[in-house]
């Protein structure tokens, strides 16, 4: 079973009403081999059911760590253009903002270097340049950098961090999430690019409890937006929005807390009772707004299930102002990373290090306070640990 | 090479301001409110007066450079050069008032799905899969175009009681993290991976490929100075495959899907919670995998025609009752639902409080 260049598998998918990858391939295809040889081993993967990659080996540009993943592929006689097939991670602009000029500038220098495919965005949130060889790393790294961009990162090191849109077009967001991004991005080149950690650090932002950016699942820290004083209420909009859907039902039946009352002119929220999880200002955005003391939630741990089992993000800060350059929460972030370095196995992240060592290992050394907004409920289980010197 | 640029390192991501839009650079933290003007359109008021209209359409995130160009073109048109990527690959434009309906148009007449706002579904996240990876068990470009050819009406024109995200990772890593969408599609292994005595000695650390099992299942094998793998304490993982690239995970007929739902990560009306596993298994049938398409849709169905406005898949699930889900969605229940990993006893029931149909 030669490679006949035919791929009768993949045209398939080029049918139907969804922007088809196959497409794009073959786009790429008239201008690159490389992206033709993909499309040739993707259809013998599809023909076999298994995947024709293999495990990359460390390559990279002079310096840097990662942004960078090797790809080689297991029939490199019949498929010579992705022999070699290794991707580059391109550090994007927070919020995933571009002007047309820019990308066509980098458009073209993956024209110039790769095959023409490119994930936008890896889950991360890298550009994801799919396909080029080792000798020409070295040659894309210096184009983009005259052009003012960088790789992101990939490893045992700080991943690309990511936000959601924010403030540059959402009325929810409680802190500035594009600029706590781009300013953690850009303290931490170090960590980003010269991995040194037991395992991947990822820190993701979101605005508001909505978490646009699965920050709670995705990320080791997540930084979520969120405020402290009353939500904001303009009876005239409400009075509105009862003409267009039933509040009773659909706003003050749903709220989790059971803390607002709808006589039908006037809504009304016991504020102190309120939780904050967003359900009624996501459905009357034009009548209820966050309060104007805000700041954001730090929650630590979240991970894909390797190796003990998926974690979410919990607690660790229940409310923190944020406010340029963010100095509170560099600091807190390198405390933690200490921590982790100091007892952290290879391949251990730091919501397991927590499962092995305990909370109180990671409040002691990062100086947080223990405070109930941390737990669900207490402990129900009696074998208490006492460290010595609280036993007077 | 004296035309070699000098070498620039540690840049980090390039400045955003340099990419907002002039009406979003102007009303930076100043929006008071939105309107969703149909599935693909909505437009932002700020406290200055100020409107902004936002545009959005579905990508298939493999994507080729003439595919980001032709963006490029649209953005020029339409919108001063100004577009913008989202979370789930999605491409926003920015037009004036009276230039929404012509960028619609032009969008449409150039073959693209305007939608993925509100309730309904909005763009699969997923990873790479055959594409790219080593360890896949499925691919994920090839089931997401089958899925959503399937779904696409979710995205441009039907409406569901809440958002449905659906998320697609081809293996146990997820780097897609899907474990927190309403319909998770996960690729899974279900055979150990086979040890290539030949290759192990030379291409291997025996100790940290040993290290690397997460359930202790792999020792070593001194005659064939290589490794022996426990059977029956293999869960699939791949950790080890990722470490020793002679112990191949993958199986033609071993691998292939399962499906997990109910989760969420939006903390709207309750917490974010994970997704849980409902199909087992279902096997890799390329190009169109019509198992997962059939039973993706059928859970999308079921629960479009149950659940209450606002509801989440998770959100409905938990106020049935998992009995009912499965009586509702004709999914037999197997000794796969329940857990029995390190978290297992979470899961149990310590009740005797049943609803009866
Ligand atoms: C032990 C666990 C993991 C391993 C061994 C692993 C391995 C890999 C590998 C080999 C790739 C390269 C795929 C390619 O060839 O392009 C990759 C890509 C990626 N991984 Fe992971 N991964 C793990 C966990 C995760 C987790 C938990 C996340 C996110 C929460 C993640 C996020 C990503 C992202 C964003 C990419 C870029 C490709 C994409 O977006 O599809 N990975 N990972
Ligand atoms: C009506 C209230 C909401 C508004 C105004 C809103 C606004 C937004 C905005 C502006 C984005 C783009 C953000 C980005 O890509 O960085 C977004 C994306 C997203 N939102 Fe929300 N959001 C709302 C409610 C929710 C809720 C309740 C959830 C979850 C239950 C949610 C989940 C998401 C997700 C997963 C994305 C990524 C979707 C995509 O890029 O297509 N949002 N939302
Ligand atoms: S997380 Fe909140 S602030 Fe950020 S885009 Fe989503 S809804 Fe807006
Ligand atoms: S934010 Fe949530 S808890 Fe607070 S009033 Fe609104 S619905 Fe109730
Ligand atoms: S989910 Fe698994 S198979 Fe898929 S890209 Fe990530 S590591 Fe590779
Ligand atoms: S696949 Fe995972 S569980 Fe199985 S032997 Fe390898 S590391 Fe261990």
């Amino acid at each position: 079973m030669g490679n006949d260049g035919k791929t009768p598998m993949l045209d398939d998918l080029e049918k139907g009403a969804w922007p088809s990858f196959v497409k794009e391939i073959k786009v790429a295809a008239k201008k690159s081999n490389t992206a033709k040889d993909l499309l040739g081993i993707l259809e013998r993967s599809y023909r076999d059911k298994v995947t024709h990659w293999k495990h990359g080996g460390i390559v990279g540009v002079l310096g840097y760590g990662g942004g960078v993943i090797g790809r080689y592929c297991d029939l490199p006689e019949e498929f010579p253009g992705v022999a070699h097939f290794h991707t580059v991670r391109v550090n994007p602009p927070s919020g995933f903002f571009y002007t047309s000029k820019a990308l066509k500038e980098l458009c073209d220098i993956w024209d110039k270097y790769g095959s023409g495919m490119t994930n936008m965005h890896g889950s991360t949130g890298d550009m994801i340049w799919l396909g080029t060889q080792t000798d020409k790393l070295e040659p894309i790294f210096a184009e983009i950098t005259a052009k003012g961009w960088d790789l992101g990162g990939s490893g045992s090191c700080l991943r690309t961090p990511s936000s959601c849109v924010g403030m540059a077009r959402c009325e929810f967001a409680n802190i500035d999430t594009m600029d706590i991004c781009h300013t953690l991005t850009h303290k931490f080149q170090d960590e980003l690019h010269r991995p040194a950690f037991p395992y991947k650090f990822k820190i993701k932002v979101s605005g508001c409890a909505n978490d646009c950016t699965a920050a709670v699942a995705r990320a080791d820290m997540s930084i979520i937006g969120t405020w402290r004083d009353s939500i904001r209420i303009d009876q005239a909009e409400v009075k509105n929005y009862s003409s267009k859907m039933n509040i009773q039902e659909e706003i003050v039946g749903m709220c989790p807390t059971k803390c607002m009352s709808f006589d039908g002119g006037a809504l009304k929220i016991n504020d102190k009772d309120c939780n904050r999880c967003m359900h009624c200002i996501n459905q009357m955005p034009k009548a209820l707004r966050p309060g104007k003391e805000r700041g954001a939630t730090i929650m630590l741990g979240g991970k894909a299930p390797i190796v003990t089992g998926a974690l979410m993000s919990w607690v660790i800060v229940p409310f923190m102002k944020l406010e340029a350059p963010y100095d509170n929460l560099e600091d807190l972030i390198r405390k933690l990373w200490e921590w982790w370095d100091e007892h952290g196995k290879n391949r251990e992240r730091i919501g397991e290090l927590v499962d092995r060592m305990g909370m109180r290992s990671m409040l002691e050394s990062t100086g947080l306070p223990p405070v109930p907004q941390m737990v669900k409920a207490p402990r129900t289980n009696p074998y208490v640990f006492w460290a010595p010197g609280e036993v007077k | 090479m004296a035309d070699k640029p000098k070498r620039i390192t540690d840049l980090g991501s390039p400045d955003y301001k340099k990419f907002l839009p002039p009406a979003i650079a102007k009303n930076y933290g100043k929006w008071k409110y939105h309107e969703q003007l149909g599935k693909g359109v909505m437009k932002h008021v700020s406290e200055t007066g100020d409107e902004l209209y936002t545009v959005r359409i579905a990508t298939p995130r493999l994507v080729s450079t003439d595919y980001i160009r032709e963006m490029c073109d649209i953005a020029e048109k339409f919108c001063g050069g100004f577009l913008r990527w989202t979370t789930r690959h999605n491409v926003e434009f920015f037009p004036a008032k009276d230039q929404v309906d012509a960028l619609t148009a032009d969008l449409k007449k150039r073959g693209h799905l305007v939608g993925g706002i509100g309730y309904g579904i909005s763009n699969v996240v997923h990873t790479q899969g055959w594409i790219h990876c080593h360890t896949p068990a499925t691919d994920a470009s090839g089931v997401v175009k089958a899925v959503m050819d399937e779904l696409h009406e979710y995205f441009t024109t039907k409406s569901l009681p809440a958002r449905v995200r659906i998320a697609l990772a081809c293996c146990l890593n997820m780097c897609g993290a899907v474990h927190c969408s309403d319909i998770a599609i996960l690729g899974i292994h279900r055979l150990p991976p086979k040890v290539n005595e030949a290759t192990l000695a030379n291409q291997c650390e025996i100790p940290t490929t040993i290290a690397s099992c997460p359930t202790g299942a792999i020792s070593p094998n001194p005659a064939t100075k290589s490794v022996k793998i426990k059977a029956e304490r293999c869960m699939y993982c791949g950790n080890c495959y990722t470490m020793c690239p002679s112990l191949p995970i993958a199986d033609g007929s071993g691998d292939g899907i399962s499906i997990y739902v109910g989760g969420k990560v939006s903390n709207a009306r309750g917490p974010a919670r994970m997704s849980k596993l409902v199909i087992p298994f279902l096997p890799n049938n390329p190009p169109r995998w019509p198992e997962t398409v059939k039973a993706v849709k059928h859970l999308v169905e079921v629960y479009a025609a149950n659940a209450k406005k606002h509801e989440r898949m998770g959100e409905w699930i938990e106020r049935i009752g998992w009995e009912r889900f499965f009586k509702l969605t004709g999914i037999p229940f197997t000794y796969q639902h329940i857990d029995d990993f390190t978290f297992a006893r979470d899961t149990f029931r310590m009740t005797p409080t049943f609803k009866w149909e």
